[in-house]
């Protein structure tokens, strides 16, 4: 090979050494996409503010199918991108894998856990919130029956249905909960006109307070919701202002400062790997309250919740999960 | 059409149509790629790159192939007897629960040798039982088979929801997996293979089930064009009347038809959940059933035809992850809108440049002819 063809190799190695200093980071999102208004976006709002605040841009990637989750987490790693986030459970397998593949590679997965030295693992308590949400649900409810609107019927979703349950029962033994899961498909995720329909029919049967943990398809809920003057509860972000006046309020899933501590941590060199348990006593979940729902939540009913949420952090009220032992207690 | 099929020489039908609708696809996709203010030809380059540029890219291009040819030669079986078997994705669902349940019950105690054709046996036959109802339906009862095998579709995805949910999941795992199988229940890939023969090449979900995906294309020529059977299967699509009046019993036909149709799409579960996932959990389908439709079109209903488009649709799904991946502005949206696009020109306008064709050929071989036409 003549000098001169080996000239522009060099330089390229030389810059890829200059680029490799500085690692980006990159980020998997799943299924859903990152504009899913909710568990995903929550990602990429979190992400994106780590952008604006540091100006380090970061790799991004959206899978389509099963396989593409353990194809782009390695490739993310190949290129030579640090720390890597996947986003949600069902890329828990996948980071196992590549984890092991590229041992001097930070990844955090979030909503599930690897036991790996280079895995950093993110859950949230989301029983401990949807308790919260259930206890002010079963406060404002007149009737005592309530409502419960899963998406996709899987052990995560049966999770914020089994907390929202024993909220409501913890002020209202008596009260009644109907839960309706949308579907089998991840389409159940992205489903607003079968939301509206399952909200619907709760209100004809007595409901007048709805939980929807159901992605895109809660949209459809808290329509159906403001048409009929009942009142509904968002999930994931804070969607009070979607529908003020009949969003009572939102169960908040910090997956955007997940995300972003993942980054910030990554970038500044202190970031660890383990298990991380966001519940109400870390601020990883919680319930909204501002000037969308202010006037529904009156004061005895805030201080009442807010006993609640002090007595779960004191470990004096126990909620159960569901995912322990795959079972909710009557 | 079938006069028109024979004003036109063999090669312009088979070869110069559908490369020249391939290529206007792409036409398209170029001018959306330069409206959002990236480079088609770096586009199609990546493309290119990530489908075939280096042995891992090849190997994921072939592992979607693989699917692909399973799920389109099931639908041309279905469609040399007439019939459009939409369900190829449940039947694939219900192929990987046939075979989860077969490795999951004997992983343990029997050898690789015997397990591999056992999974063979349950994909098959699931992925038929899957098919024998919407068929039998048909045949006997007069129900449509694209509405039922539809609702097959969703009554596959509920049944295996409430499996994995309830019955199949691995205890204390947080999404809805059945355990790992232990290796003697795993499909070799080809790189595990060819490792053994002493040629290293990159891992890649590649493996062994894409050489029966091509056993089994000889397998429906023989079938369709060389036995009693799919002389019957070709009769009765060509005129179901009349292979009653030459004595064919064309209800058995149906149900058989359907059978080996969802018996194809089955196999999807030997690439996905054997030699891929080697768990069984939801969705590995992601719509290769429905894409089947589209090669099987492509393809012309022949399983050569099916190869050949089985790969260009491989290599657009990986080609096309290469290229979101590779370029932020480009989501997989619009990869899904080249697809699209592909399948628009290739399968719905098929026959549009056709007559213009016809009449090229028509004006240079006889050129008498076309002041009499005009």
């Amino acid at each position: 090979m003549s000098p001169l063809r080996v000239l522009p190799a060099l330089l390229a190695l030389s810059l890829a050494s200059v680029f490799a200093a500085e690692p980006q980071p990159a980020v998997v999102f799943d299924m859903g996409g990152k504009f899913d208004k909710s568990f995903n976006e929550g990602v990429y709002n979190g992400v994106e503010r780590f952008r604006e605040e540091t100006g380090i841009a970061y790799r991004e990637f959206e899978v389509t199918n099963e396989t593409q989750r353990e194809q782009a987490l390695r490739k993310m790693a190949q290129r030579g991108s640090d720390p890597i986030v996947g986003v949600g459970f069902a890329q828990g397998p996948a980071i196992e894998t590549v984890g092991k593949m590229f041992p001097d590679t930070r990844f955090t997965i979030i909503d599930s856990v690897v036991d790996l030295p280079n895995v950093q693992s993110v859950v949230f308590k989301e029983h401990e919130g949807s308790f919260l949400v259930g206890m002010l649900a079963a406060l404002a409810s007149e009737t005592g029956t309530v409502g419960f609107i899963g998406g996709m019927d899987i052990p995560l979703i049966r999770k914020f249905a089994c907390g929202y349950e024993q909220g409501v029962k913890f002020v209202n033994p008596d009260a009644q909960v109907i839960q309706n899961m949308t579907g089998t498909t991840p389409a159940a995720w992205n489903d607003p006109g079968k939301g509206a329909e399952l909200a619907r029919s709760q209100f004809d049967r007595g409901v007048d307070v709805v939980y929807a943990a159901a992605g895109g398809t809660g949209i459809g809920v808290y329509q159906a919701a403001a048409d009929a003057d009942k009142l509904a509860i968002g999930v994931d972000s804070n969607q009070n202002h979607l529908q003020p006046g009949t969003m009572l309020t939102s169960m908040v899933k910090r997956v955007d400062v997940a995300a972003y501590n993942a980054f910030k941590s990554g970038a500044d060199g202190s970031w660890q790997s383990g298990v991380q348990v966001l519940g109400l006593a870390e601020g990883g979940v919680g319930w909204a309250l501002d000037e969308y729902n202010e006037a529904l939540v009156p004061a005895e009913m805030r201080a009442q919740v807010e006993q609640a949420e002090a007595d779960i952090i004191a470990g004096k009220v126990q909620v159960h999960d569901y995912m322990q032992d795959n079972n909710c207690p009557d | 059409m079938s006069r028109a099929a024979g004003v036109l020489p063999f090669w312009v039908d088979v070869l110069l149509i559908p490369l020249l609708n391939i290529g206007l696809a792409f036409l398209v996709s170029g001018l959306v790629i330069v409206t959002i203010g990236e480079n088609p030809l770096e586009a199609v380059r990546l493309m290119v790159y990530g489908a075939f540029g280096y042995e891992e890219a090849i190997g994921y291009t072939l592992y979607y192939a693989t699917n692909f040819i399973f799920t389109g030669l099931a639908v041309a079986v279905a469609f040399h007897a007439g019939l459009f078997n939409i369900g190829g994705e449940g039947q694939a669902y219900i192929g990987g629960l046939g075979l989860g349940l077969v490795c999951l019950a004997t992983d343990q105690t029997l050898p690789f040798a015997l397990i591999v054709p056992l999974m063979v046996l349950s994909s098959a036959l699931f992925g038929l039982l899957w098919a024998l109802v919407p068929g039998y339906l048909q045949a006997y009862r007069g129900s449509h088979v694209v509405i039922t095998t539809i609702m097959f579709n969703f009554i596959a995805s509920a049944l295996m929801v409430y499996l994995m949910v309830n019955v199949l999941i691995e205890p204390g795992s947080m999404s809805p997996e059945s355990r790992s199988f232990a290796e003697s229940a795993w499909i070799p890939s080809l790189h595990g293979v060819l490792a053994m023969a002493g040629t290293h090449i990159t891992p890649s979900p590649a493996n062994v089930s894409l050489l029966w995906a091509l056993v089994c294309c000889v397998f429906v020529w023989l079938f369709i064009w060389h036995s009693r059977w799919g002389y019957a299967v070709r009769t009765v699509g060509s005129n179901e009347s009349a292979a009653r009046y030459a004595g064919i019993n064309t209800r058995r036909v149906v149900v058989f038809t359907m059978c080996v149709s969802g018996a194809l799409a089955g196999f999807v579960a030997l690439n996905e959940i054997g030699g891929v996932h080697h768990r069984l959990l939801l969705n590995f389908t992601a719509g290769y059933g429905f894409t089947g439709i589209a090669v099987s079109l492509m393809g012309r209903n022949h399983p050569l035809g099916i190869v050949l488009a089985s790969l260009l649709f491989g290599a657009l799904y990986q080609g096309g992850a290469e290229l979101a991946f590779e370029v932020p502005t480009i989501t997989r949206d619009l990869v899904v809108v080249i697809q699209g696009l592909v399948i628009l020109f290739s399968g719905a306008l098929a026959y549009m440049l056709r007559p213009l064709f016809e009449r090229i050929w028509l004006q240079l071989s006889q050129p008498a002819a076309v002041t009499t036409d005009a």
